[in-house]
């Protein structure tokens, strides 16, 4: 069972990591570009954006918290 | 004489660039977190490539499997044994992955022209050439300094996630595998203002502090 736990600790920080909403966030784009694909629009541009939106809002969020 | 030497620069340099991505992941871990777990991960990675290759070889010949190719990164087995298990899945998926993509580019390529060997001769070259200067780049790349490595790091990592994920959600992107660079471009900007938008920040409290 520890191991179980341990195991899903692991895939949780790999996939997840230390900002959820990143991760839901990435989430939410990629399945919005693979909407837009398979409705016929090549939205490349779309990931690298919402990346860098979610990056630099999560950033912001910490150093915030962190009074810095 | 023309299609082979065209079938084997073609084969060649569409593999390097493959293994250079392999090889960017792997160089990028191991020089971060260490190289045991690494190569456990690329040892892996290739055993599976290769039992793979061993068992679909003859199935992969057909028309329909570019965008199949996803599929077949495989799932994770838990073990104990002191690893540390982000460089073992970055490594493994990274070798996996790339590894899969030469395969498929030996085989769209040789078979199409009807020199499987030639094909395979190309990508080998190019493995060889590849590990070679890995081998070489991995020394100077340890004396960098660690923040630095780290910022690199998360810059290659983020942008061929950016670039894998944009292709499996069915993105066709703008220069194929060369987009990668215009990615990697844009992250280290947006990466770069963000650092000097905190440190401006940082400056700006540090009087305010002192003033306390």
């Amino acid at each position: 069972m520890k191991y179980v736990a341990a195991f899903g600790r692991f895939w949780w920080d790999f996939i997840v990591g230390d900002d959820w909403r990143v991760a839901v966030g990435l989430a939410v784009s990629l399945a919005l570009v693979w909407f837009l694909a398979h409705e016929g629009v090549n939205a490349w541009w779309l990931l690298p954006v919402a990346v860098a939106l979610l990056l630099v809002e999560s950033v912001r969020r910490e150093a915030r918290s962190s009074g810095g | 004489m023309t299609h082979d030497v065209l079938l084997f620069l073609t084969t060649f340099f569409a593999s390097a660039v493959e293994a250079v991505e392999a090889l960017t992941i792997v160089l990028a871990v191991g020089v971060v977190r260490g190289w045991r777990s690494t190569m456990i991960g690329v040892g892996a990675a290739t055993a599976v490539l290769a039992v793979i290759v061993a068992a679909l070889g003859p199935a992969l010949q057909g028309a329909a499997f570019a965008r199949e190719r996803r599929a077949a990164e495989g799932a994770g087995v838990e073990e104990r044994a002191g690893i540390d298990w982000y460089s073992f899945t970055v490594a493994f998926k990274g070798v996996l992955l790339e590894g899969l993509e030469v395969v498929f580019i030996v085989v769209t390529f040789g078979s199409t022209q009807g020199n499987l060997g030639l094909a395979a001769a190309a990508a080998a070259a190019a493995l060889v050439l590849v590990v070679v200067v890995g081998a070489v780049v991995r020394g100077p790349l340890e004396r960098v300094p660690e923040n630095t490595l780290k910022y690199a790091v998360g810059l290659l990592l983020t942008s061929f996630g950016v670039f894998w994920g944009g292709e499996g959600a069915g993105v066709d992107w703008p220069g194929s595998d060369l987009a990668i660079f215009g990615i990697v471009a844009f992250m280290a900007l947006v990466s770069f203002a963000l650092t000097r938008s905190l440190s401006r920040r940082r400056t700006a409290l540090k009087p305010a502090e002192s003033r306390a």
